[in-house]
């Protein structure tokens, strides 16, 4: 049968030798056993967690009706969302800054923006301890304004990614077009909205995502940022997990997961994968 | 003409300079309504520094540009009654065909219905009716072009600025855009102000060219007398092809006029050339109207005698390179001298370029009224 014929190996197409399936293999194992591992073992029906003991979906029930595990979530999700926006716009217009205009001490701005890409978690997780205890910043807040200094934490961490990805967009951007829209009568402000916002798209929503997930999973700098009432949700399930690892926290995680694999793949659904390639 | 050419861009003694580096030296000249101008120039010449001071993208370090009659001194890019079409061409990509198009008006506050006639009438215009809803990546270079062309037409300019328009086109296209310029330009009646490396380009479509070297205009002509007229060495040598040879002019009356040159020998013209009698000048002398001729019969002395005293206007030589173009052949000659000299030959029936090979012997003669003098 013609389907089946083999025909001779191209020279390029290393995808066809063994060795080269059986490493794709490997990595993949390597990057995914944990979490298939994890999913598997959300519907255990054991209350230790480390043998398999029949299939149950009864720790999802019993995750959602965890009312303050819900509420971690919630406080998660809101922090995120928030921290995204408001990524977003420092990100995007520190970019833009640095790539068109030239000002004094731009080498040391530059420098300072991508430095909280590069200091260690823990250090700044000491640091906004330390801040925010010394500017005496009020913790007895409503909901959601008590998500203040995590919110604030996180924007700081989030936006030096926003900031790279819309940079290396903005090399590629041809400046006779926006010649061409003030030729064509184009204000500034005209500029920036109609041939600018939409040539760094892609990147606006590569950075979006890359802040959401940042924020939404960060662990060590909301540790020393949290208060007993502003639990979010990794440091909610630390907490579980050090009485016991039950299905439980398995059943929150593999939710978690879905939830920001769906947001991501809307995400670059609504965006076209071709234009977030065009980033890299 | 019948009516008298009005100017709509008066360029009036203007220089920019780029630090230490003067790109636009001290500039005059005047651009006429409803012509079609050409700014010629090689690579760095200051050419395109010229047009985008005319646009506003750049500001004279002295001078003024009065367009229709008003100085855009301080008038942003943005309010100037111009329009260019960019080198790139600058399409919008996440923009239709029509958006693009409609861009310019919709800034202006032209709404609704008037906003989709006149686009389409621009479309029509460059004959890209019916790509109003194509995206710019799915159209070739030639067509995003006149996406550009449309996205200025739209405007109704009083100038239309083109930077280097045709250089990213390949040969043919280029030549049948030539066309399509010159004739639309007719059509809309605009003012346009092309800026081009390419003498071709310049040659094909313009009223008249300025040809800019090194910041300063060469010469300001219509294209036959910057060809046939050259003011100086650099734009007989830039526009076309063509042999010099320094000389010393011998003999200088209102009718006639002689130059001894070393390299090529005694150059006879039927009319005067205004220079100082025994100056150091140049002859420039086009390869197209060199005749060639198998030595021996002496007919390039009788065919140079007819016009010209014996003795003037012949030479001998070796052939010592050859290209077939299929139109023409180009020969390279060695004369007597030791001088190399560049001659053309059309080849007018199937086997002329038979006539002659590498080595061949032959001599040559051109007419009285051929060679240029040139003081500068």
């Amino acid at each position: 049968m013609a389907l089946f014929a083999r025909t001779p190996r191209a020279p390029l197409e290393y995808s066809r030798t063994l060795w080269m399936r059986l490493w794709v293999g490997a990595v993949m194992v390597f990057l995914y056993a944990p979490l298939v591992v994890l999913m598997i073992f959300s519907f255990n029906d054991s209350k230790r967690n480390v043998v398999w003991r029949g299939f149950t979906t009864k720790y999802y029930e019993k995750a959602l009706g965890n009312d303050q595990l819900v509420e971690a979530l919630l406080n998660s999700l809101t922090i995120a969302a928030l921290a995204t926006i408001v990524s977003l716009a420092l990100g995007a217009v520190a970019a833009v800054m640095l790539w068109r205009f030239r000002f004094p001490l731009k080498g040391a701005v530059d420098g300072t923006i991508s430095l909280p890409i590069i200091v260690p978690e823990i250090c700044m997780g000491v640091a906004f301890l330390m801040f925010f205890a010394a500017v005496d910043w009020p913790t007895d807040l409503v909901w959601p304004f008590n998500l203040g200094a995590i919110t604030i934490a996180h924007i700081t961490f989030c936006f030096p990614f926003v900031t790279m990805v819309v940079r290396s967009r903005l090399a590629s951007f041809n400046r006779e077009q926006e010649e061409a829209a003030k030729d064509l009568g184009a204000s500034e402000w005209q500029v920036f909205r109609d041939v600018l916002i939409p040539h760094i798209r892609p990147a606006l929503v590569a950075g979006a995502l890359l802040s959401f997930t940042l924020s939404l999973d960060d662990f060590v700098i909301t540790y020393f940022t949290s208060g007993p009432d502003t639990i979010t949700f990794p440091v909610k399930v630390y907490s579980m997990v050090r009485f016991s690892v039950t299905p439980e926290v398995n059943a929150a995680s593999t939710l978690l997961i879905i939830l920001t694999v769906a947001l991501t793949f809307i995400a670059l659904k609504l965006q076209g994968v071709k234009a977030i390639a065009e980033t890299h | 003409m019948t009516e008298p050419a009005r100017p709509i861009i008066r360029i009036q003694n203007i220089t920019k300079r780029f630090g230490k580096m003067t790109a636009v030296d001290n500039v005059s000249l005047d651009i006429n309504a409803g012509e079609f101008f050409v700014l010629l120039g090689p690579s760095g010449c200051g050419k395109t520094t010229l047009l985008r001071m005319i646009a506003g993208f750049e500001l004279p370090t002295e001078g003024r540009i009065l367009i229709d009659g008003q100085d855009m001194a301080g008038i942003p890019p943005n309010k100037r009654p111009v329009n260019m079409v960019f080198q790139s061409y600058a399409v919008f990509p996440h923009m239709s065909v029509a958006d693009n198009v409609a861009y310019g008006l919709k800034i202006a506050g032209v709404r609704g219905g008037e906003v989709r006639d006149r686009v389409a009438e621009a479309l029509e215009l460059v004959k890209l009716g019916g790509f109003e809803t194509r995206m710019p990546d799915q159209m070739s270079g030639g067509q995003r072009q006149r996406v550009a062309l449309a996205r200025s037409l739209v405007m109704r300019p009083k100038v239309l600025l083109l930077d280097e328009p045709l250089s990213a086109l390949d040969a043919k296209l280029r030549a049948q855009m030539q066309f399509e310029l010159s004739e639309l330009q007719e059509k809309v009646g605009i003012t346009f102000v092309t800026v081009t490396h390419d003498q071709d380009e310049a040659l094909s479509m313009a009223c008249r060219i300025a040809v800019i070297n090194k910041g300063e205009v060469s010469q300001l002509a219509t294209p036959s007398d910057l060809y046939e007229y050259p003011a100086n060495r650099f734009v007989a040598d830039f526009v076309g092809s063509v042999n010099i040879f320094e000389g010393k002019l011998t003999l200088d009356e209102p009718d006639k006029a002689a130059v001894d040159c070393p390299g090529l020998g005694k150059v006879y013209l039927n009319h005067g050339v205004t220079g100082p009698h025994g100056a150091d000048v140049w002859v420039a002398l086009r390869p197209e109207k060199i005749y060639l001729h198998v030595p021996g019969a002496g007919k390039a002395v009788t065919a140079a005698a007819q016009d010209a005293p014996d003795g003037h206007n012949f030479a001998r030589g070796k052939i010592k390179g050859m290209s077939y173009l299929g139109d023409i052949t180009l020969f390279e000659i060695e004369l007597e001298t030791g001088a190399r000299i560049r001659v053309s030959r059309p080849n007018l029936s199937r086997h002329d370029q038979e006539d002659f090979t590498w080595d061949d012997k032959v001599s040559m003669h051109w007419r009285a009224d051929s060679p240029v003098v040139l003081l500068g």
